[in-house]
């Protein structure tokens, strides 16, 4: 059985179309980044699939529940973190999170708490209210009151927005810790470092589906061919390879220019023929990444919309 | 394990809820000290039926009648003359000034008419910007200026007489025979002090999880909209309670209001007026998106409800249609209630209309608030 299995899901409000027909396998198991840019729909399809907004159109099954008729029994075996911090800020860590026991109804709450206060390493600052803690800490404690009542499904919406690079390697070290242990995760993020930590990705922008797969096949698939041009006064290199023909992006990466193109021949002849003519210019092929990737999908989404 | 209802899961929301009311010090000692505060404040400030006002008299000659009609006048109580003069502009001055609220003129044949046994007058001019300052004051007057004179002239023998051959009008101030403006007011209060904390702060306290983001969390586990409302109603039910005590308890031991009716009958009132109140909150939560929004509703349905429900002015002095409106506002039924109960003794039977109209609006806030709570989850 797979954890999530949604087709045609579609979500407006008012007449803005927010998920547009999206539809989304995941497996047992599985760590899934979801990519995409502001306001593309993130958070509206993760709300959709915890039960917390109906689909206007599409079926879908959650855990083996239908999304539309078995929300609470969704509610009760799912795992939520939302993007922004939403605990009690006037409640101690340990007071959250026997708030969160005793809606689970998990007995004895006690020593739910304990256990896991103990698992996330939060017991030294148990007493201490949640408001004054840094986002490091509020993050792990919004982690701690998502699997505390051990759900099938985690799905976390940006958890680490704003968070120190050790706290996030930590985190991302406890997300795989728990898929090991059969846990599904569905992750929303804008860091391209934690796509590449997920067993696949989904990239969705304007509302729609545009790629999904492993890392390496997204990148693929995107057909793009990618040369790294050296030169001085990368400023203005830019400026100018920019307006080549078959050039589709042009972007400094510190003293060098990744210049990227879906037509490979084209943009070789260009930039051969620009740097022919120039002294201390150069070119050779490199690696297409990710960003690169996503940089064009959303350059191609909103060409769509226009 | 029932989907729907759970009682564990109630008191998850219970418990949060009391240590949240515990930690926010303010909030919680202006919910106990406000109430008190302010019935000290308003009871013994606002009285209905002023006296000792300041009163100018305008006399020529200062002969015994005229002395006679001073004194007759100081002892009803409401007047108290400050000044003493003969001229008619200096009284002019007085009164558009606002120092004087009344200015007696005693003519200078007063006296003369009198002992000639024609028909004597007074003036008296009273400042009527407010009509209710003067009104009693000048009921008074009549009876009271007649009986000074014939006293004065040494026929109270005459004065029998004359009453016992005139029609006879028996007044019988009943239930607050003196006319003690506290025993009107200090029951109203409860009901205003009551309406402004509860649907206040519950109004509030919802609108804080939304715009803290807490709600979306809440919805997202398994809590039902049903005790997600009742977590938030019961706290501020228990919280309402305490006000009732401390009110009702100040009413008897300051201000010795009689409790005549059934205390029983009463607190039944109280709880049904208050959970009408609570869910009213509720339901402006439910349109309120900020805190602030929530606040700027209540205070919409505040002064209205004050100023239409008899509270302040005499209900039956309004013109009909705005006692209907009066009547869809919870405050009135709930003023009818309780003065019936406590000054009147009045049983159950006797106000039964009201505590079912009372109950109607706990039906139909509760329904109307559930209704959009289940409507903001999309």
């Amino acid at each position: 059985m797979n954890a999530i299995e949604v087709s045609g899901l579609v979500k407006r409000f008012g007449d803005k179309t927010v998920v547009d027909h999206v539809s989304m396998t995941v497996g047992e198991g599985e760590i899934v980044g979801f990519l995409g840019p502001n306001g593309s729909g993130k958070t509206t399809t993760i709300r959709l699939m915890c039960g917390l907004l109906t689909p206007d159109e599409g079926e879908g099954r959650v855990l083996g529940f239908d999304l539309r008729t078995n929300a609470l029994k969704i509610k009760r075996e799912v795992g939520y973190m939302t993007q922004k911090f939403s605990f009690y800020e006037d409640l101690t860590i340990a007071e959250n999170l026997a708030f969160v026991a005793r809606l689970y109804q998990l007995d004895p709450v006690g020593e739910h708490v304990d256990r896991t206060l103990d698992e996330l390493g939060l017991g030294s600052r148990r007493d201490q209210l949640a408001g004054t803690l840094s986002g490091g800490w509020k993050q792990r404690l919004a982690l701690a009151a998502c699997i505390m009542h051990r759900p099938k499904l985690l799905l976390l919406d940006e958890p680490t927005a704003g968070v120190d690079p050790k706290a996030r390697r930590d985190f991302w070290d406890e997300i795989h810790r728990l898929a090991a242990n059969g846990l599904t995760v569905l992750v929303s993020t804008h860091y391209m470092d934690e796509a590449e930590r997920c067993h696949r990705i989904s990239y969705i922008a304007y509302g729609k589906m545009l790629a999904t797969g492993t890392v390496d096949e997204v990148v693929s698939d995107a057909g793009l061919t990618t040369f790294v041009v050296r030169g001085e006064d990368l400023h203005k290199l830019a400026e100018q390879i920019s307006a080549l023909p078959g050039v589709e992006q042009a972007a400094p990466f510190g003293t060098t220019l990744h210049v990227v193109g879906s037509d490979a021949a084209l943009l070789e002849k260009s930039l051969a023929e620009y740097t022919g003519g120039r002294k201390g210019v150069s070119f050779e092929r490199g690696e297409t990444s990710l960003e690169d990737v996503f940089i064009q999908f959303m350059s191609g989404a909103r060409d769509n919309m226009q | 394990m029932n989907a729907a209802f759970s009682l564990a899961r109630l008191a998850a929301l219970l418990i949060k809820e009391f240590i949240q009311m515990r930690r926010d010090r303010i909030t919680f000692t202006m919910m106990l000290g406000v109430p008190l505060a302010q019935l000290l404040l308003f009871g013994y400030a606002i009285n209905s039926d002023p006296k000792q006002l300041p009163a100018a008299l305008v006399a020529v000659s200062q002969d015994h009648y005229t002395r006679a009609m001073v004194s007759a006048l100081e002892t009803t109580g409401y007047y108290r003359f400050d000044h003493v003069t003969a001229s008619a502009a200096e009284a002019e001055a007085l009164i558009a000034s606002g120092q004087v609220v009344f200015v007696v003129t005693i003519p200078s044949d007063f006296a003369r008419r009198v002992d000639r046994g024609d028909s004597p007058q007074i003036l008296i001019e009273a400042d009527a910007t407010d009509p209710s300052v003067a009104s009693g004051a000048i009921s008074t007057l009549g009876t009271v200026a007649n009986q000074a004179l014939l006293r004065e002239r040494g026929m109270q023998a005459a004065a029998a007489q004359d009453a016992s051959s005139r029609l006879e009008v028996v007044v019988h101030r009943r239930y607050n025979p003196e006319g003690v403006s506290q025993y009107n007011i200090v029951p109203g209060l409860l009901g205003v002090i009551l309406q402004m904390t509860m649907v206040m702060m519950t109004s509030i306290a919802l609108t804080r999880e939304i715009e803290r983001g807490t709600m979306e969390n809440l919805l997202a586990m398994p809590a039902s909209p049903f005790e997600i409302m009742l977590g938030k109603v019961l706290p501020y039910l228990a919280v309402g309670s305490v006000q009732v005590i401390v009110v009702l308890s100040a009413a008897k031991l300051l201000f010795d209001v009689p409790f005549v009716g059934s205390i029983a009958l009463l607190l039944a009132a109280v709880l049904i007026f208050v959970l009408a109140l609570v869910l009213l909150g509720y339901f402006i939560s439910t349109i309120a998106r900020t805190q602030m929004q929530a606040l700027q509703l209540t205070f919409f349905f505040f002064l209205p409800s004050i100023m239409l429900s008899g509270f302040m002015f005499p209900f039956r002095g309004m013109p009909l249609w705005a006692q209907w409106i009066g009547e869809f506002f919870p405050l009135t039924h709930f003023l009818r209630v309780i003065r019936a109960v406590m000054l009147k003794g009045a049983n159950t039977h006797e106000v039964t209309t009201e505590i079912v109209v009372l109950c109607l609006f706990v039906l139909a806030y509760g329904g109307v608030a559930l209704a959009r709570f289940r409507r903001t989850l999309d």
